[in-house]
Order: C-alpha cells, then structure tokens, then sequence
C-alpha cells in the first residue's frame, strides 16, 4: 500500500468507484438518458413505425392540447386522484397505522390482515373489485339493496368509476400503515405523558404532539402518493376493459377511459397514442408531459429536508 | 414514594381511582379492537367474497348468493387445464426468477458505492437514482419499443423486460444504498486493514451483514415482475405464448365473458403464490417498506 503515491492510489480509487457503478451507469445511459433524448427528438416527427421519420415542428404538441379529444380529460382525471384518491389513501393510512399501535391484543394477526391486500397483484385486486362492486349481482351491491341503500353503477358509471378506483386503493393501504406504524413509535413517549399532566385531551394530544412529530412522514406519503397518481395505470385501464365487457385476445381495440373517459389517465394516453393508434410523435409528447410532472413533484421530495428523501449525509 | 405512604392512609379513595382508571381501560380496549374487527373485514372480505364465488357453480356464480350452494373444487382444475395457464406460469417465474436475481447481482455493488464511496458526485447520482425510481416507465417506453422491437426484433418475448434488470434497478440501488449506510465503517475498516480490497470486502464482509436488506429488494423485485402489467402488454401482447400470469388474467376473463366463478378461481392462483411469499418473509418484507419511507 506505501509503496503507491498519492496520485496512482487516486487514480485507482477512481477506477474502482467507476467499476462499482458501472451497471448503472451503462443503465443510466442505455435505459434512461438515450431513450429521453429519442422521446424528445420524436415529438417533433411524424412517425408511424414505417418510412422515415418527418419533421412536424411542434404539430404534435399542438394536436395533444388542442385536438386529442382525450388529453384534456386525462389531465382533470388526475386532478381528481390527486386531490381525492390521495388525501382518502393518507388519512385512512394514518387512521389504520393509528389503530394498530393502540391494539394490544393479536397485534400480529391484525397487522397481517391489514397489510395483506397492498400485495393482491393489481390486475387480479382489480378484477376482484368489479366484481364485488358489480351493478346486477356483486356482494357489495346486494348489501347496500338489503339495507335499503342505493346502489351505485361504480365502474359502469362515470360518476362513480373514481370512487371505485379510491375503494380499490384503500384496499390496498398497507404501505402507507407500515410507514405510519413505524413513525408513530418513534414519537418520544415523555412528550405524550407532559401532555397528559397537562391535562390534554386525547384530541389535543394528537394534534399537538403526534402530528407534529410525524409531520415529515405525513408529507412524505403525500408527495410519493402524487408521484404515484401520475403513474396510476393497470388499475384504471383493467377497470375500463373488464367493466365495459371489451377483452379480445390482445385488447388492442379497446378504448381506454370507460365508462364515458371517467377512467383515462396519463399514461393511458401514451399506450393509446402510440400503440394503437401508431402515432408515435404524439405518443412523445404525452410522455414529455408525463416526465416533467412527475420530475416536479420528485424535485419536491429531495428538496425538503428533514424526513423526506435527503441525497446528503 | 408519597403515594406509597398515602396509600393506607386513604385506602378506599385510591380504590375508586383506580376502578375508573381500570373500567375506562377495559373500555378502550373494547373500542379499540371493535374498530380493529371493522377494519379487519374491509380488508378480508373482498378475499372471501372471491374466494367463495371461486367455488361456485356457472350458474350461481350468476345469482346474487354469496355462499356457495355446491363447493365445486373442479373450478381449480379447469382453470388450470386451459390452454395457456401454465406457460403463463412459466413465463412468470422465468421474468420474476431471473429478472430478480440480475437485479440483485447488479444493484449490490452500485449501492455499496454509494453508500460507502467517497467521491465527487455521490449525491448528484444519488439524485438521479431517486428521480429514475420516480419516473413512470411510460415516459421512454416509444424509443425503447423502436429499439426492442424494430432494430432487435425482440417483440413478442419478455426478453425486452428481464435484460435492462442486468443494469441497476433504481429502486433496489436505493432502498440498498439506504440499507448499507446502516452498517458502521468500522466493520469496513477492520477488513480493509486485514488487507483485504473492496471486492473481497463487499463479499465477505458486507453481504453477511446485508442479508435483510438482499432479501427485501429480491422480494420487491419478485412482486414487482409478478405484477407487471405495462411490461408485458407492450413487449409479449402479440403472442400469447411470452404471456405472464397477469397479462393472461385479463385476457382470461375476456374469454369466459360470464364465468366469474373460473374468473374468481383464476384470481385467486394468481394472488395465492405472492401471499404465500410474504407469509414466509414476511419480516423482511415490512421492514424493507419502513426503509423506504423513514430511514433518510
């Protein structure tokens, strides 16, 4: 080792941290920064998978937000999950995370059965669901007509597809729990037993002394949740194909949104714009618009420090 | 101590205190675990709903009955005997297997660098595996498509999935970078005194230690290619036989319009083997969710 100077040895420090990093790097380059630049490159084309690509200019962005019938849609949709399915995914996480660090009793089993759905595979938790929620004969529907409740169309209707989608991932809420969980024990429990010589209620020692303590974590679960709502994809497309009755073999004909484009999101619109209607340049531009969200909203994350993601250390 | 030496003093008062605090605990415990029931069957339900309608006959499976009338296993087996099911199965471990094990082999040493390596732009590339991890895979799934399938000409197979695995997963490189930052330097620093290099040291000191955090990401990985839908749909929708589990489960449904009870019977084979999984990890699973989340 002595026999090395300095530079050689950082040479070779160099070397070993490029060769540590390598398959990501290739990855990075391959699988990420290429393909960016080619997304980036055919929006401005006209292409069709055949030929030679054209150049369009900004046509293809144009078309997206003035023409493509969908795209508009797609965007409130989102909106929607956003401020709906999100909020209902963090407060009801929050309330079961809660719940579960008060029972004392088979805490093991309860937690099992709490976290179990997260896993149910989407496509089957999906189709599980239209079943249950289905208008004629589903479980759900033949409870709420047995207690005299209406019973909505859920996934048939467009009023109703959203809510439907939210049960689903309240369903599976395991993930958000399991965070919780673990913030909420890590709250110091001396502050709990100040506030309880204070006279706090139950209310105010929540208020005051749980969320504030977990308040990184409560964020946290909001912005990955946002994230993740740009992402929303199988669940919302299987939705549509299963409740609308339209499955063929390869299910290129179907159009996704069902019931009355209630169900689009995002990157639907990509698969759509691309795979079944051949307009690769289009296709592009709803992915540009797809990575600059979701950068946005992952530039959010790192930036807040305490909690959220931190770079440094 | 005061309360000790009151306590004889005012035996009856301390008493009364301490029924209420008793009764008001019993009741919290009631109220507790009533809502902890509640909850419960929202959660299992929807399984016994499913599982129950698997086992029916065609004919109730129609009807709004929820308990089966005749406990028709034979469902399984037709389920099973169609054509396809089990080349889907095939595929499925073939995508899930493998594709986890490249992820594993190729995002350990990565990680390790990041967590362990000094060296200039450790963040910046810490930043830009977390903005990958956040990317929807839609966003360069047009060029990637062109590149797999018309100058490839791989469309049709999984392979388009299962080879970018050799190079790094974002996610399994962060939630290891995250979980190797854990393991103190010191254990590092002893190995490298005893001469050995990173190479040896990542192996033969690291990974021991490493082994929850190996087996939360292979788990995620598991689930992850398990799942895949997007994947599958854009790369294998052209032929049936490089189908996976849950690209196939759609289609199956579209081929037995009316049979919810064979439908809910292949749901359930499909959702059987990742529950089966989790019950055997399920402890490195839980704590490899907390490490996402928590751990900065």
């Amino acid at each position: 080792m002595a026999t090395y100077t300095l530079r050689a040895k950082r040479r070779r420090s160099a070397l070993r941290t490029v060769a540590f990093l390598s398959p990501w790097l290739i990855g990075f380059g391959v699988f990420f920064a290429y393909p960016l630049v080619s997304t980036v490159y055919f929006s401005l084309m006209r292409y069709d998978g055949f030929g030679t690509p054209a150049f369009r200019g900004l046509d293809n962005w144009a078309y997206v937000f003035q023409d493509y019938p969908m795209f508009w849609p797609a965007l409130r949709n989102t909106l929607w999950l956003v401020l709906v399915m999100v909020t209902c995914r963090v407060v009801f996480g929050l309330g079961v995370g809660l719940l579960i660090t008060k029972i004392r009793t088979g805490v093991g089993v309860f937690r099992t059965l709490f976290y179990l759905p997260y896993l149910a595979p989407p496509v089957a938790a999906t189709l599980a669901f239209v079943f249950l929620l289905n208008p004629g004969t589903g479980p759900v529907n033949s409870v709420l007509d047995g207690l005299g409740l209406p019973a909505p169309g859920w996934f048939t209707d467009p009023a109703w597809s959203k809510p439907a989608l939210t049960a689903l991932a309240l369903w599976g809420v395991g993930d958000l729990m399991v965070i919780f969980m673990a913030a909420l024990l890590d709250v110091p429990k001396e502050q709990y037993e100040a506030a309880e010589l204070d006279g706090a209620s139950a209310w105010q020692r929540f208020r005051y002394v749980t969320l504030p303590n977990i308040s990184p974590i409560v964020m946290f679960a909001v912005v990955t949740g946002v994230i993740q709502t740009m992402q929303y994809y199988t669940q919302p497309l299987v939705a549509g194909k299963v409740a609308s009755g339209v499955i063929g073999g390869s299910g290129q004909q179907f159009e996704p949104g069902y019931p009355d484009k209630s169900t689009l999101t995002l990157p639907q619109l990509v698969y759509n714009l691309g795979f079944q209607r051949f307009d690769y340049g289009s296709a592009c531009v709803v992915a540009l618009v797809l990575f600059a969200l979701a950068m946005a909203f992952t530039a959010l994350l790192m930036r807040r420090r305490g909690g959220l993601i931190q770079a440094g250390d | 101590m005061t309360q000790v030496l009151e306590r004889p003093a005012r035996p009856a008062a301390a008493t009364a205190a301490e029924r209420t605090a008793r009764r008001r605990a019993v009741l919290e415990w009631i109220a507790v675990h009533s809502l902890g029931v509640a909850a419960a069957l929202f959660f299992v339900l929807p399984f016994v709903f499913v599982v129950l309608t698997s086992l029916m006959s065609d004919q109730q499976a129609l009807t709004r009955d929820l308990i089966p009338r005749t406990w028709e296993w034979g469902n399984y087996a037709q389920v099973l005997d169609t054509p396809g099911f089990l080349t889907w199965w095939r595929n499925t471990l073939l995508y899930a297997g493998l594709g986890t094990v490249l992820t594993v082999v190729s995002s350990v040493p990565v990680a390790y660098a990041l967590a362990k390596f000094r060296f200039r732009g450790r963040n910046a590339t810490l930043m830009l595996v977390v903005s990958m991890m956040m990317l929807p895979p839609q966003v360069v799934v047009i060029p990637m498509y062109l590149f797999w399938a018309k100058q490839l000409d791989l469309s049709g197979t999984l392979w388009p999935l299962i080879v970018p695995m050799a190079f790094g997963d974002a996610f399994s490189v962060f939630l290891l970078r995250q979980f190797l930052t854990t393991i103190p330097d010191e254990y590092l620093d002893a190995a490298r005194v005893d001469g050995c290099g990173e190479l040896r040291t990542l192996l033969r000191v690291v990974l021991p230690m490493a082994k929850p955090g190996i087996a939360a990401v292979a788990l995620f990985q598991f689930f992850y290619a398990w799942n895949d839908y997007f994947g599958p749909q854009i790369y294998a929708s052209e032929n049936p036989g490089a189908w996976t589990l849950s690209y196939g489960l759609e289609s199956f449904k579209g081929a037995h319009h009316t049979d919810w009870n064979l439908t809910m019977a292949a749901t359930v084979l499909v959702m059987a083997p990742v529950i089966l999984v989790f019950f055997f990890a399920q402890k490195a699973f839980v704590e490899g969710v907390t490490l996402t989340g928590v751990k900065g």
